[in-house]
């Protein structure tokens, strides 16, 4: 497959440098104020003459912070099976990636997100764009890094599982681990979270539980849109629709009261058809949610196959790349 | 014995339905090897019920005419007049001998009289709930919210312990087990959630259904 990547952040860059490896060729990179396009006629910027030059876009990037010399709109113009749609994630109308999104779709070529806005905010425009178009969109990578959830749902079918929970963001899964362990107060263990590059600076996104409730949001609209007769009458999740609670005010108390009874928190995510929630919640200490640190894990439970449960890591360039390149495997 | 031969029939039953395989399990053995598991043996044996009565004259005598009247034959019972639950009531025992058949009538005959069964044989109709509260827990006046807890029907507090540690004046947290009746955790959980809101608390609910 001839990829085009939109977006050149860690995830982005991954794709473009491990592309390769699964037998797929970059052929355009876009961040959001250049783009470098292979040119099919040469070969003078590419090492076999048909694709991008991985590692001079990612030096180049990582040097000058563009990739190319060509305008962001060359690339989403180009010669391409699959874009992949790597843009930071936006809430409301999901722009710029809804409109990359849409230029694919309707150019009839594959949509491989990373880009949780899309499905999360507009997934009924999502899916009425690609019902038109002879391109599927895929979006394995908008929930839990390399662990594959929504392929899992898509396998037992959706109409089979009743409810998908788990520990859905490794920052704020980090902070309560080491609040519970070190008996610290959550600013104490926020800063050392922020030293060591798994909370970023302004970290409302993962510790108020946004993140994770965009990802419970994409998983609810897996399970209505897929186990809906008629797509028409499925119900369609946004984040407005999510009981959504951070972990911001966690007192360290609240952890040392709850080892005391054998228990932990960790703030859960749980996506059914109808509901969305992401809060704080007790768990057993030993128990399959209680992963340690940047874990992320996807419970499934389903109507004939019990439960299952996957973790791994849930972010992460290469690991997130991983997600996108399977994706790019099931299409074609 | 399989359990699901003591439970009561009828629209009126209380079960936990969340792992609902082994009723059909039960009613399959059933039919299909009536002598395995002894459930149509006419020989009636001893069974124990937990009732829990509202602390008023004539309940105990309503909890017996039940028992009585569906064919039971009463042993002992044991009224635990001065211990009452942390809901008020009070808890009482009996012993009677009846058929596994004439058993699941009178326990459905005991909640049809709208008498709380806690337990009835070797099924127990408590569910524990443990659950974390923080926030300004003292200002907000905690007793009141454990005896809001307490009066909301579907669960009682069998413990609290309190966490303060930066003075009664900050943020606190309180972890609370509760007794629910069997199935109706949910319902327990939002009526704290509730209680919460109102006062401005945050609630650490666990999971319900997931033991993990």
């Amino acid at each position: 497959m001839r990829l085009a990547v939109i977006g050149a952040g860690a995830v982005g860059r991954s794709v473009v440098e491990l592309a390769g490896e699964y037998g797929h060729e970059v052929v355009a990179v876009a961040d959001s104020s250049s783009a470098v396009v292979a040119d099919a006629s040469s070969d003078s910027s590419a090492g076999n003459g048909l694709g991008v030059d991985a590692e001079a876009i990612v030096t180049r990037k990582a040097e000058t912070g563009i990739v190319g010399d060509g305008d962001p709109a060359d690339a989403l113009a180009a010669d391409y099976d699959v874009l992949v749609e790597a843009t930071p994630t936006t809430l409301g109308d999901a722009e710029p990636g809804f409109s990359h999104v849409r230029t694919a779709l309707e150019r009839d070529r594959h949509v491989v997100l990373a880009n949780k806005g899309p499905v999360a905010e507009r997934y009924g425009d999502l899916q009425a764009l690609a019902a038109d178009s002879a391109g599927d969109v895929r979006f394995e990578a908008t929930v839990g890094g390399a662990i594959p959830a929504v392929s899992t749902v898509e396998d037992i079918e959706p109409g089979h599982v009743t409810a998908v929970r788990g520990v859905l963001n490794g920052t704020a899964n980090f902070i309560l681990t080491r609040m519970a362990a070190e008996g610290l107060d959550y600013d104490h263990v926020l800063s050392e979270a922020q030293d060591l590059g798994v909370a970023e600076a302004d970290p409302s996104f993962d510790v108020d539980g946004t993140d994770a409730a965009l990802k419970c949001v994409i998983l609810a609209n897996v399970l209505s849109f897929g186990g809906a007769d008629d797509p028409a009458d499925a119900r369609e999740f946004s984040l407005e629709d999510a009981s959504v609670e951070g972990i911001r005010d966690v007192p360290g108390s609240v952890l040392r009261l709850a080892a005391e009874d054998g228990r932990t928190v960790r703030l859960i995510g749980e996506a059914t058809g109808e509901t969305v929630r992401v809060a704080p919640r007790l768990v057993h200490e030993n128990g399959t949610l209680a992963v340690s640190g940047t874990q992320n894990i996807v419970q499934i439970e389903t109507t004939h196959a019990g439960r299952l449960n996957i973790s791994g890591r849930g972010a992460g360039g290469p690991e997130t790349a991983s997600a996108i390149l399977g994706d790019v495997g099931r299409l074609g | 014995m399989p359990d699901g031969l003591h439970e009561p029939r009828g629209g009126d039953r209380v079960s936990d339905t969340r792992d609902g395989a082994p009723e059909e399990a039960a009613d399959a053995a059933d039919s299909t090897d009536p002598a395995a598991d002894g459930g149509h043996d006419p020989a009636p044996s001893t069974h124990t019920v937990r009732l829990e009565l509202v602390d008023e004259p004539g309940q105990l005598l309503a909890a017996l005419q039940p028992i009585a009247n569906n064919g039971g034959n009463l042993l002992s019972i044991y009224h635990e007049r001065g211990n009452k639950t942390p809901r008020g009531r009070i808890p009482v025992e009996v012993d009677f001998e009846a058929t596994a058949e004439r058993f699941e009538g009178i326990v459905e005959a005991l909640r049809e009289e709208g008498i709380a069964v806690m337990q009835a044989g070797t099924e127990r109709y408590a569910e524990e709930i443990t659950l974390v509260l923080f926030g300004h827990l003292i200002d907000t006046d905690l007793s009141d919210t454990l005896s809001r807890i307490e009066a909301s029907a579907s669960a009682s507090v069998a413990d609290v312990s309190l966490a303060a540690p930066q003075g009664t004046e900050e943020v606190s947290s309180a972890r609370l087990r509760l007794e629910a009746r069997s199935g109706e955790t949910s319902e327990a959980i939002a009526a704290v959630r509730g209680i919460a809101e109102e006062k401005e608390l945050r609630v650490v609910a666990p999971l319900a259904g997931v033991d993990a």
